[in-house]
């Protein structure tokens, strides 16, 4: 894996709240255009494809898992 | 509007009067005679092999249609003796700007150093560029060209195709060796050999006006995303020869395009865009496009070259010249298979490095037309990020895609012999030769390009330093720089860059591509990296 996937922050909390505090009084549109702009920041930042497309692959993973969970719960039901 | 600018006479063929007989043998046919079957015919006549051209007009085509000839493309026709007279009409340019909005993102130069024979690219009409090869070929008697003869029929025998051809005075059959079919996006060959043209549709609608005008644009290519003239969309500005302005504009793909394409309706656009109505119109066309190819580029006796054989979209110039790149690439393969020099499989690595081309191209104009129309909000949503990070990064503007243009591609080849020692630069195997300034030894200023094609392309060794040259294997032309005799290098330029060290040799194929390199080559290392480019091994 080139994708660190570990800690990296000292404080990881700080890096969070920069975020979240970056959305705060945003729209739903608005916000989601700032996330546009924010995520092509830093893919040129970190400027290697591979991590990228890890990356891309590690976040769409959230995708399926939630879709899974759901078929779950609904044969549950 | 544009008239046809040239009209050619049907002429009866005796091929046409063997009634009984069996009908008439040629080595090679080739169908349709647009930029690509015209140079190929010319390049296979230059290389001693006689063409039957046919073509289902009489006159060549209406409209601009293909303007941007690139640098490759140049060179090539240098080859096929027409350079000249295009780039003496072609208007020259190397410089782009990208407009959002009111205001320029940014600009590029596509040949921003100096010492090359050609510039980056030309615009020229294409009825120009198909008049010049027709007259071309008028001084090759190797080639016959026939007007209005339609193919009907396609039959595959086991060493040729038999061919049934429609003209004004009925029906006849021919035999061919190799047929190529050159005859454009709607194939009738593809049609008749079954193969299929699979590949993405865009549905977004665009206009092309050439509209006739005298005004001051510079001779840069315009693009814009978004202009105050035509808002929310793409639009793009050009120059042509003539004063003919090539302007495209991004409609939406609910446009009705026999309403858009009537004057009255475009006029109102045009002048909204120039800020005056004081043109007139050569050409209005509106289109849909596609990204799409062949599986296959061979189908038994049939060859597929150009538009018939893969399609993209307009932005990036990359149809025109890669079907030109599919001629240089074919000929002379096709020209060793016929004179039994090189084995018939020599023709599959055409098949190999052109479909891998074709795959570039369909590549950088698929990413070009869906950031120019992108398909969902979040991909609007993403260029509009681009869009506004371009104004103030340098790598937002270069992720700007208003049209990646045309370069030659890097073939992945089992024609070409892997690199055994260390480059830092210069054309590795696989990429075409690149041009330098060189002086003759009789103080003559020229290129390395001229130099290549002297005396007929064929195989080169192109070699620097000071020994003697070490023996060549049969056929292999011998460009020497540096050295007695040899060529002088006066700026430096062509060691830079070839990565050139003494000794250093490159090996390069008839369509100018290098088939490898060494920094110490040796008769024996030599006689190997030929004979797997010509297909022997």
């Amino acid at each position: 894996m080139a994708l660190s996937t570990s800690s990296n922050f000292p404080r990881p909390d700080d890096a969070f709240r920069a975020i979240v505090e970056a959305h705060r009084g945003l729209s739903e549109e608005q916000s989601a255009d700032f996330d546009a702009a924010l995520v092509l920041i830093l893919a040129n930042h970190i400027g290697d494809i591979e991590v990228l497309k890890e990356a891309i692959v590690l976040a769409r993973r959230r995708m399926v898992d939630g879709q899974q969970q759901q078929q779950q719960q609904q044969q549950q039901q | 509007m544009a008239q046809a600018k040239t009209q050619f006479g049907y002429r009866r063929h005796p091929d046409q009067d063997r009634s009984g007989q069996a009908p008439a043998e040629h080595a090679v046919v080739v169908v349709g005679a647009g930029p690509v079957g015209l140079s190929l015919a010319i390049d296979l006549a230059q290389r001693g092999q006689r063409v039957v051209l046919l073509d289902d007009a009489d006159r060549i085509g209406e409209g601009s249609r293909a303007i941007c000839f690139s640098k490759r493309s140049l060179e090539y026709w240098d080859r096929l003796g027409v350079g000249d007279r295009m780039v003496e009409k072609g208007v020259v340019w190397s410089v782009g700007k990208i407009f959002h909005g009111e205001s320029q993102l940014y600009q590029f130069n596509l040949l921003p150093e100096e010492g090359h024979k050609r510039p980056a690219f030309i615009n020229l009409q294409q009825y120009y560029a198909e008049a010049y090869l027709v007259d071309r070929i008028r001084e090759l008697p190797e080639i016959d060209l026939r007007w209005r003869n339609k193919v009907l029929g396609l039959e595959q025998r086991n060493d040729s195709a038999l061919l049934t051809i429609e003209t004004p005075e009925g029906a006849y059959r021919l035999h061919a060796q190799y047929v190529i079919a050159c005859d454009g996006a709607r194939s009738s060959l593809r049609q008749m050999v079954g193969a299929e043209f699979a590949g993405q549709v865009f549905e977004d609608q665009f206009l092309i006006a050439d509209v006739k005008m005298t005004a001051e644009f510079p001779t840069e290519r315009w693009f814009w995303f978004d202009p105050p003239f035509h808002a929310g969309r793409s639009a793009l500005l050009h120059k042509q020869p003539d004063d003919v302005w090539r302007i495209d504009l991004q409609l939406n793909r609910y446009a009705d395009p026999t309403v858009e394409k009537k004057p009255e309706n475009v006029r109102p656009r045009i002048a909204r865009m120039l800020g005056h109505d004081k043109f007139d119109f050569e050409w209005i066309s509106l289109y849909k496009f596609q990204c799409r190819r062949m599986d296959r580029f061979l189908h038994g006796r049939v060859i597929f070259a150009g538009d018939s054989a893969h399609q993209v979209s307009p932005f990036g110039a990359r149809g025109a010249n890669s079907g030109l790149e599919d001629a240089e690439n074919l000929s002379w393969k096709l020209d060793r298979v016929l004179r039994g020099q090189s084995p018939a499989s020599l023709l599959e690595s055409y098949h190999v490095e052109r479909s891998m081309a074709a795959d570039e191209n369909i590549r950088e104009s698929t990413r070009s037309t869906d950031f120019m129309a992108p398909n969902s909000h979040q991909e609007a949503r993403l260029r509009k990020a681009v869009l506004s990070l371009a104004k103030e990064t340098e790598f937002g503007k270069r992720m700007v895609n208003g049209g990646r243009l045309s370069v030659p591609c890097s073939y992945e080849s089992p024609l070409s012999s892997a690199d055994a020692e260390t480059w830092s630069s210069g054309p590795r195997p696989g990429c075409s030769l690149l041009d330098a300034p060189v002086r003759t030894p009789a103080g003559e200023s020229a290129y390395l390009t001229d130099m290549f094609r002297k005396g007929g392309t064929g195989f080169a060794l192109l070699g620097f330093g000071n020994d003697a040259a070490i023996e060549l294997p049969g056929g292999v032309k011998d460009i020497r720089i540096g050295g007695e005799g040899g060529l002088i290098d006066p700026d430096g330029l062509v060691a830079k860059r070839y990565d050139a060290e003494p000794h250093t040799a490159y090996l390069l194929r008839p369509d100018g591509y290098v088939a490898a390199r060494f920094r110490h080559p040796t008769k024996a290392l030599v006689a190997a990296a030929l004979s797997r480019a010509q297909g022997l091994n």
